[in-house]
């Protein structure tokens, strides 16, 4: 089980191309656990982190560059990432202990394809896209379209995300995300539950989208809540709405965590108090 | 395949052959006979094998071996200076942090990693900052309680010097 550590994308995707037994990984946080429990390790394990493109921070006007393999303790010690997406950052900070996030990564969290994965739901409510690199050449995708069930993923074996892109959040706009533990730490999400909320000059919402995880195969953006919300101040009675509409679309499993009935409970409250949250940081009333 | 990995272990260059299958743990442990990293669990969960890579605590069952070429590693064997403990394993004896022994070089470098990043911290903080290590024997309080006399200590002399 040889290892390698290409330096540059075009040296991965060489790699890739003629070993067709590899597979790339990051922070190795899922991959020798797996190992561990009886999974075989690959022919070849192609570590991403020395690839400059792949780990730090970049923001300019306009976009947000997250690096694919950029561990998850970068994310939340960066005050303007926070700043703009604190959902995603909190999220970041709920990935395992602090030994884990200092090697846990977002490309590496969304491959696993955990439907319990906590990065999912404020990747897809941002509107992230992932840039893929394959032996064609690269490509933008969003990143609904990367995981496509539990353990699996969209990517072929020669192909390996790049980067997370995501526009600034525009004033008056926020995220939040907030999960369903047994235990306060190191636990695995029940639900999962990411929110941004964008609020008007006084107070009422613009927009509102919320995205579930950990209550069918993949996330669930939740389809109806902006015209549940918009117009209104957060009223209790539009949060009850926007708790129905996300009990009626998803499609739990029961499992030792959590029977499917309490997790579409748990699915209505964390709805509405991530809408809450996120609106509040947003800037509306409370 | 063996690969030749080149890198400083608690300051020492260090060199050693692994399979490259074998994690951080194992040459530390096997290779380097640094046995006061401890393996627990052997899946990132009980912390017990923390090591400093490159200043960032980490779970070196996590990490394969190959991955620390040119990198630094800290073991609690690095804590110490030849004469005298360093003032977290003082306290955690000071304190009785510890009874079987076995979490102990996990929970002295997790606490390493947050002095070194927040000298002050309050009993929420070092509560989160050891979340990851497991300890079934002291029921963590006369742990917290001696990285806080350590913190304390610090803010201390930290005055005496600014006078």
């Amino acid at each position: 089980m040889p290892y390698v550590a290409p330096s540059t994308i075009d040296e991965a995707c060489d790699f890739l191309r003629s070993n067709p037994g590899s597979r790339v990984f990051a922070g190795a946080t899922d991959i020798l656990p797996q190992s561990k429990a009886g999974r075989r390790l690959p022919e070849f394990l192609v570590d991403l982190k020395r690839i400059p493109r792949l780990t730090g921070l970049n923001v300019d006007d306009k976009l947000w560059r997250i690096g694919a393999s950029t561990p998850a303790a970068h994310l939340t010690r960066d005050s303007r990432l926070s700043g703009e997406f604190p959902g995603l950052v909190e999220a970041a900070g709920l990935i395992g202990s602090d030994q884990i996030q200092t090697r846990a990564s977002l490309g590496g969290n969304l491959c696993n394809a955990s439907p319990a994965a906590d990065t999912g739901p404020s990747l897809v409510v941002n509107e992230f896209s992932a840039v893929i690199a394959s032996p064609e050449g690269e490509r933008t995708v969003p990143v609904t379209a990367i995981t496509t069930g539990p353990g699996q993923t969209s990517l072929t074996n020669d192909e390996f995300i790049v980067e997370f892109l995501a526009d600034r959040p525009a004033a008056g706009t926020s995220d939040a995300y907030q999960r369903f533990t047994p235990r306060t730490e190191m636990d695995i999400a029940v639900v999962g539950a990411g929110a941004r909320v964008s609020v008007g000059p006084t107070g009422e919402v613009t927009n509102a989208d919320l995205v579930l995880g950990a209550v069918a195969p993949t996330t669930v953006p939740i389809v109806g809540i902006s015209d549940a919300l918009v117009g209104r101040s957060l009223d209790e009675p539009g949060l009850e709405r926007a708790a129905d509409l996300a009990k009626e679309q998803i499609e739990p499993i029961s499992d030792k965590r959590g029977t499917r009935d309490f997790r579409i409970h748990i699915a209505g409250v964390l709805t509405k108090r991530v809408l809450r949250t996120a609106a509040e940081r947003a800037g509306a009333e409370s | 395949m063996k690969t030749h990995v080149t890198c400083s272990v608690n300051g020492d260059p260090v060199e050693f052959l692994v399979d490259d299958s074998q994690t951080l743990l194992s040459a530390l442990r096997d290779e380097l006979k640094l046995t006061g990293v401890k393996e627990g669990c052997g899946t990132g969960d009980c912390g017990a094998c923390s090591v400093l890579l490159n200043g960032e605590l980490t779970c070196s069952c996590l990490v394969f071996a190959p991955e620390v070429q040119n990198s630094q590693v800290v073991t609690v064997e690095g804590l110490a200076d030849p004469d005298n403990l360093h003032p977290l394993q003082a306290a955690f004896l000071e304190g009785a942090a510890l009874q079987c022994g076995i979490c102990t070089p996990g929970f002295l470098v997790a606490a390493k990693a947050l002095l070194d990043r927040n000298p002050t911290p309050n009993e929420k903080e070092v509560r989160y900052a050891i979340a990851g290590n497991l300890c079934r024997c002291t029921g963590y309080d006369k742990i917290v309680r001696s990285i806080l006399d350590v913190a304390a200590d610090l803010a201390s002399e930290s005055e005496t010097v600014g006078e």
